[in-house]
């Protein structure tokens, strides 16, 4: 009971960051159909940055690398990071894929895996982020919120339900109905929604594709900043830039995203909850050597039953 | 309908993307290397190692233990009167790398000998390319069996995992501090070294009389062992083998101790780094490894090499970059004897290797070309290693 508890405990955590992730690939699909390879590196400057901003504020504050500051520094870092990221994704769709917004899909798939492959090498650089793994100093105690007791004596075990995990599930959750209410309940929204449905339409009814567009990879970008900022919290050993941890997560929460129907705002949602749970109940029940593989057939038979995704059909409302 | 100024925005768009993606190339290239214009007179040998990476401090400590040897050599006059020079290429700890490191290193450069790696399957990666370019390989510190099999240019100057894994597996069994019944083993299942070390240990802690009650894996650089963690818990070990490398070590133990578990861990050599008490802090007070050597042990010839090497570097050097400065020794131990530069000349000479004074004790190369050395079991006490035993090969 109390394996079964802790195992969903991480499944929802983890869930939580695929989802955030997963946005990111959906909203910008949903309004340019096609997929942004770069996002998986986004979140990467997001992990990277907010490593690179604790190292340089916490000394300027007074606070040292071991000891963990009040909670509006760690708010700040994050704050910083989603800016940070956000500006980033801006510059790129300015400057790498707007260009090719009269350009056939392919070239701009093409031009999505350049951009990841220049951001994965820039951050690789000794004056960059450097190609070594680094510690994130701990902005939030790490300390058990809850400890639970099952059974008795000999095969007694503990529930853990820890502060981090916690914060990562209240941030996505924070962070996701502040965009369901954006997309869903602002003038904004409704342009992004139009521009989803038919950009030539909605450009002629005077909605200015071109920001709207912009304003969707900042949106994605500030929200895999913040997933990067809660993996650190998280997993403090950082991997460097061009790590396949990172590929492998950013192409998780692409799986999420399709499972959930590609281009489906709450199937982004859905379907990072539900990989996060295939992972980690397989890897607890059956075997931790297939961990990645449950999702990856998982993605086969959604694609083969229901190729338009979870969400895909039901829902035609489309970011 | 294209507009002038978007056109030009276009172009100018690739030009950029064009440059930027060419100069991280040219500087690819660059960062690598070391060599550069070498008179004729020195005699160039090759190390790859992890320099970047999540197992830096290996290609890192190794690098500077080879360093320290080729000073010691060149100020005593060289190999017959010419001075070495080392060429160092970094894999960043990946196969694919190390095979073009040393591909280079053999074809290009034209060493006449290469030192690495430390990883085991990194050294099985770049061993067919010295074996069939005919240049003599030592690897200071792979412990895999199969890194020699590759043929009879290849040698190491430590001992390998059929040793190393009954040795933790007695001491897990029987160490007073441990008396372990019952074990699991987490593996990283993506390197020989790690599924090497597994199937020994668990061998011998089953022949010694112990049951392994759960077998877990993970792939290297995986951030999250919650799952395997949880299940190991619900088997109730006394005690958790993990034949890993220290960045994905130290995480594990940080979770296993947030999960409530209070089992001591137990490793092998690719723990020994200054990181992995950097990493787990105090999680990792009372756990266990086997390594090649002990910094606290008092023969002079070891702590006057702690000395020099602190002067230079101000850090304790770890056991990689003892077993750096050995396989050099070694190598130009041979390649005096030979008389000449040739590839098999030096491999029949290192093949002769007996009882060479190394900085981790006496070193033979057997008939498979391994070193057969005893091996010590460390202890994790505030962030350092503490010597508990020494364990002889007969044992």
């Amino acid at each position: 009971m109390s394996d079964f508890a802790q195992t969903l405990i991480t499944a929802i955590a983890i869930g939580s960051l695929y989802a955030l992730i997963a946005l990111g690939y959906t909203m910008v699909y949903g309004i340019l159909k096609f997929i942004n390879f770069a996002h998986s590196d986004i979140v990467v400057l997001g992990a990277w940055g907010s490593y690179s901003l604790s190292v340089r504020v916490l000394p300027a504050l007074g606070y040292g690398l071991k000891e963990v500051p009040p909670v509006w520094v760690a708010l700040m870092i994050l704050l910083l990071a989603m800016i940070f990221c956000g500006a980033i994704g801006f510059t790129i769709e300015r400057l790498a894929y707007r260009p090719l917004r009269r350009a056939p899909r392919l070239n701009v798939l093409i031009t999505a895996i350049g951009v990841s492959l220049l951001l994965q090498n820039v951050g690789q650089l000794s004056f960059v982020f450097g190609a070594s793994p680094q510690d994130m100093p701990p902005l939030l105690s790490d300390r058990a919120l809850a400890t639970f007791s099952f059974g008795e004596g000999e095969s007694a075990r503990q529930l853990v339900i820890g502060m981090v995990d916690v914060v990562i599930f209240t941030t996505a959750t924070s962070l996701m109905l502040i965009m369901q209410y954006l997309v869903f309940r602002t003038k904004l929204g409704v342009a992004m929604r139009a521009v989803s449905f038919n950009t030539d339409t909605a450009a002629l009814m005077g909605i200015p594709v071109d920001r709207v567009v912009s304003f969707t990879f900042v949106l994605g970008s500030m929200l895999a900043a913040a997933a990067g900022f809660l993996i650190v919290m998280k997993y403090p050993s950082i991997s460097q830039p061009a790590h396949t941890i990172w590929v492998l997560l950013g192409l998780k929460a692409f799986v999420a995203a399709v499972i959930g129907g590609i281009g489906n705002v709450r199937g982004a949602v859905l379907g990072g909850f539900v990989i996060a749970f295939v992972e980690q109940f397989g890897a607890f029940y059956v075997s931790s050597n297939y961990r990645d593989v449950y999702v990856f057939t998982l993605l086969i038979l959604i694609l083969l039953v229901k190729p338009s995704g979870l969400l895909g059909s039901t829902l035609r409302e489309k970011v | 309908m294209i507009s002038p100024k978007r056109e030009f925005l276009q172009r100018t768009g690739h030009v950029a993307m064009l440059l930027a993606c060419l100069s991280l190339t040219i500087s690819g290239c660059q960062n690598g290397g070391s060599s550069g214009g070498s008179d004729s007179d020195e005699i160039l040998i090759g190390h790859y190692g992890s320099l970047t990476g999540s197992q830096a401090t290996f290609g890192i400590s190794t690098d500077n233990g080879i360093k320290m040897a080729i000073e010691e050599l060149n100020a005593a006059g060289g190999i017959n009167g010419r001075k070495v020079k080392l060429v160092t290429y970094d894999d960043k700890g990946e196969a694919r790398e190390a095979s073009t490191a040393v591909t280079r290193l053999v074809t290009k450069d034209g060493v006449v000998a290469v030192i690495g790696e430390v990883a085991s399957g990194l050294s099985l990666a770049a061993a067919p390319i010295c074996q069939d370019g005919g240049v003599p390989m030592i690897s200071p510190s792979s412990t895999n069996p199969k890194v020699t099999k590759v043929g009879d240019m290849i040698f190491r100057v430590c001992f390998i995992d059929p040793f190393q894994g009954k040795v933790c597996a007695k001491f897990a069994r029987e160490h007073e501090s441990l008396k372990a019944s019952k074990a699991a083993i987490v593996t990283d299942q993506g390197s020989p070294y790690s599924v090497g070390l597994e199937e020994e240990f668990e061998k011998s802690f089953v022949a010694l009389g112990g049951t392994v009650v759960s077998k877990q894996t993970y792939q290297a650089g995986d951030q999250d062992y919650s799952a395997q963690l949880t299940s190991i818990r619900a088997a109730e070990p006394d005690v958790i083998f993990v034949p890993g490398y220290y960045t994905e070590v130290a995480s594990m133990i940080l979770q296993a101790r947030k999960l409530g578990m209070t089992q001591p861990f137990v490793g092998a050599d690719g723990w020994d780094s200054a990181k992995l008490g950097e990493i787990a802090g105090d999680a990792i007070n009372g756990c266990f490894y086997s390594n090649h050597y002990s910094q606290e042990d008092p023969s002079p010839k070891i702590q006057d090499f702690i000395a020099r090497y602190k002067a230079k570097h101000n850090e304790i050097p770890d056991a990689l970059a003892a077993l750096g400065h050995d396989s050099a020794m070694i190598l130009f131990d041979a390649m005096k004897k030979a008389g000449s530069l040739e590839g098999a000349a030096i491999a029949a000479e290192l093949a002769k290797t007996k009882d060479f004074d190394g900085i981790t004790g006496k070193i033979s190369i057997d008939a498979e070309r391994n070193a057969v050395k005893p091996a010590v079991m460390l202890e994790m006490k505030n962030g350092a290693p503490k010597y508990v035993a020494t364990i002889q090969p007969g044992e």
